[in-house]
């Protein structure tokens, strides 16, 4: 704060605003508020904590039916990970409020002043919540994985992770997480605001699987299969589902909602002013 | 030097600017004058490239505000309304809008210590006062160290101790060669503060200058005393000029010069005690300027 003669009174070095820049400022905004943690906690506790008291359920129940009741475990992994369901949720309202958040509170003005090119602000977003969401989500459902074959090891029914397809249900619960929480990202851009976007989300995810099992059959099945929940979950189905996509297929479908989402609210981000 | 050229923004059907044409020079407070709702902030945020404009520039340093290299080390920034997540800690919040133009992280806590946050630093913003939240976003804009700052309302909610503290530091960047634009509703403020002024009203330019070329010849009154002030009053009253009595030896004069109310006084043997000029203040320029936006503005207001 000297004179402005100087080329750099204030030592600030050389600098531009870029993508780099975008990430290393998203990375602090992410780390630095509450309800990022709170999402992540509520997250990890459903994928580690649900997923293996199912498989300590169907244990318990298998065993004391004896051979019958080993109906209850025809998919081990799939058992095991079934915590996704409502860890989506936490994870794809975290998508949401890291956009949300900054257009109710305002911030979204600070952070476009800084990034006026406007794209590094929703690039640098998508990528730091993809980098966090994949790390904590795969670890979450490796653990849940493990704890569940424990849970499971009195029925000698348990999977470990070089039974077929189990290594990639783990790693696609993950997956599918991380693509949930980017469909958050682009809805949260598309909608500006806390409500529509995390009703949005849930419409999509949740609500319209069963507003599709309403048509008739054969046009249920064939409608639901697109649908993300159904498309992107298959990934941790050890036994294949003949009347669902394929998993890797089913993924990319999903991944197809996010993107559209994130394009959409690209579009939004540049042609709406802030 | 910010250029506004032509500017103009329209929402739907309302047009908020409307064909702005001004400069503002580095090295002085330049005061962006108007009523509520005449287009001052709208312009602000078309200098930052966060509306549109409808046709027009705006334009920073000859250029687009997005063509910016890293905008916050060349144009800081106080918007109105807060531009912060209130659930962030002020530090964290200065350290992620730093991190976003590669500025230094030593330089967020300079930047506290001179709005003097310090305390607060790392309690969530949430809680912040108006005051603190002004501190927090002064703190902001000056985190690139740039050469133009841009301020909207920054008295707003302020206490006198405040206000002095924003004046002075105004005059200091402005005095270090900054292109300094403030905007007010606060004449009394401008006046003070402020070199320049670019006065708005209903989105249009009303007028431009130096705070001694607005206020001069503008609404300057007389004080006149005499003991014959009753017999004085219907000599001066007519056309353009106006006469009210206050005390019994004392009338106030707007539309004639002392020189010419002395001369009429003379010719009729009267006996002036006491013949003060009374430059305008900006308050009244301003009010004489603006008379007709102010109108029409009430009327647009009770009709929304």
């Amino acid at each position: 704060m000297t004179a402005v003669i100087s080329d750099d009174p204030a030592g600030l070095g050389p600098g531009r605003a870029t993508l780099g820049t975008s990430l290393s400022s998203e990375w602090i905004k992410i780390r630095s508020l509450r309800s990022t943690w709170w999402a992540l906690v509520a997250m990890v506790f459903f994928i580690v904590g649900l997923g293996p008291l199912f498989a300590a359920v169907r244990a318990h129940r298998s065993n004391q039916l004896g051979p019958e009741g080993l109906g209850f475990i025809t998919d081990p992994a799939e058992i095991s990970l079934r915590g996704i369901f409502l860890g989506q949720l936490a994870v794809g309202v975290l998508g949401v409020l890291v956009v949300t958040g900054e257009y109710t509170t305002g911030m979204i003005r600070a952070s476009l002043t800084a990034l006026p090119r406007r794209w590094p602000v929703l690039a640098g977003k998508a990528v730091v919540l993809a980098a966090v969401a994949l790390a904590i989500t795969e670890a979450a459902s490796f653990a849940a994985f493990f704890a569940g074959q424990a849970a499971l090891a009195s029925t000698h029914h348990q999977a470990s992770l070089s039974s077929p397809g189990a290594l990639r249900a783990c790693l696609g619960a993950g997956l599918y997480l991380t693509i949930i929480a980017l469909l958050g990202v682009g809805l949260g851009f598309l909608l500006r605001s806390t409500a529509g976007g995390i009703a949005t989300l849930v419409g999509i995810v949740l609500i319209l699987p069963l507003l599709a099992a309403a048509l008739p059959t054969p046009y249920s099945t064939d409608v639901i299969k697109y649908l993300p929940l159904t498309a992107g979950t298959q990934i941790i189905a050890t036994r294949l589902d003949p009347t669902a996509l394929a998993p890797w297929t089913g993924i990319g479908v999903a991944a197809g909602y996010a993107a559209a989402a994130m394009l959409g609210g690209l579009y939004m981000l540049h042609r709406r002013d802030a | 030097m910010l250029i506004a050229q032509d500017l103009r923004k329209k929402y739907g059907t309302v047009t908020a600017v409307d064909g702005l044409l001004f400069e503002v020079r580095p090295g002085v407070v330049t005061g962006f004058l108007g009523p509520n709702g005449s287009g001052k902030s709208t312009t602000m945020r078309l200098f930052l490239g966060l509306d549109r404009p409808t046709s027009g520039h705006a334009s920073v340093d000859g250029r687009a505000y997005a063509d910016l290299p890293a905008p916050l080390r060349e144009v800081g920034a106080l918007l109105e309304a807060r531009a912060v997540h209130t659930g962030r800690t002020a530090r964290n919040h200065l350290r992620a809008v730093a991190a976003a133009n590669a500025i230094p992280r030593r330089r967020v806590d300079e930047m506290l210590g001179l709005v003097g946050l310090e305390a607060v630093a790392d309690k969530r913003v949430g809680g912040f006062s108006l005051g603190m939240g002004q501190r927090l976003g002064i703190a902001a804009a000056l985190l690139g160290d740039p050469g133009v700052l841009l301020l909207d309302e920054p008295v707003n909610g302020l206490d006198p101790e405040g206000i002095l503290w924003i004046r002075t530091l105004l005059q200091r960047l402005a005095g270090e060669g900054r292109t300094v634009f403030v905007s007010s509703h606060l004449m009394s403020e401008m006046a003070v503060t402020a070199t320049e002024l670019v006065v708005v009203g209903r989105g249009r330019l009303v007028a431009t200058g130096t705070v001694a070329d607005l206020t001069r010849g503008r609404g300057g009154s007389v004080l006149v005393r005499s003991d014959d002030a009753s017999r004085l009053a219907p000599l001066l009253a007519g056309p353009g000029c106006t006469v009210v009595a206050g005390d019994p030896d004392t009338l106030t004069v707007t539309g004639i010069d002392s020189r010419e109310i002395g001369r009429v006084a003379a010719e009729h043997g009267i006996a002036l005690i006491e013949l003060t000029p009374k430059a305008a203040t900006l308050e009244e320029a301003f009010m004489e300027i603006t008379r007709e936006d102010v109108e029409f503005h009430a009327a647009a207001v009770s009709a929304s």
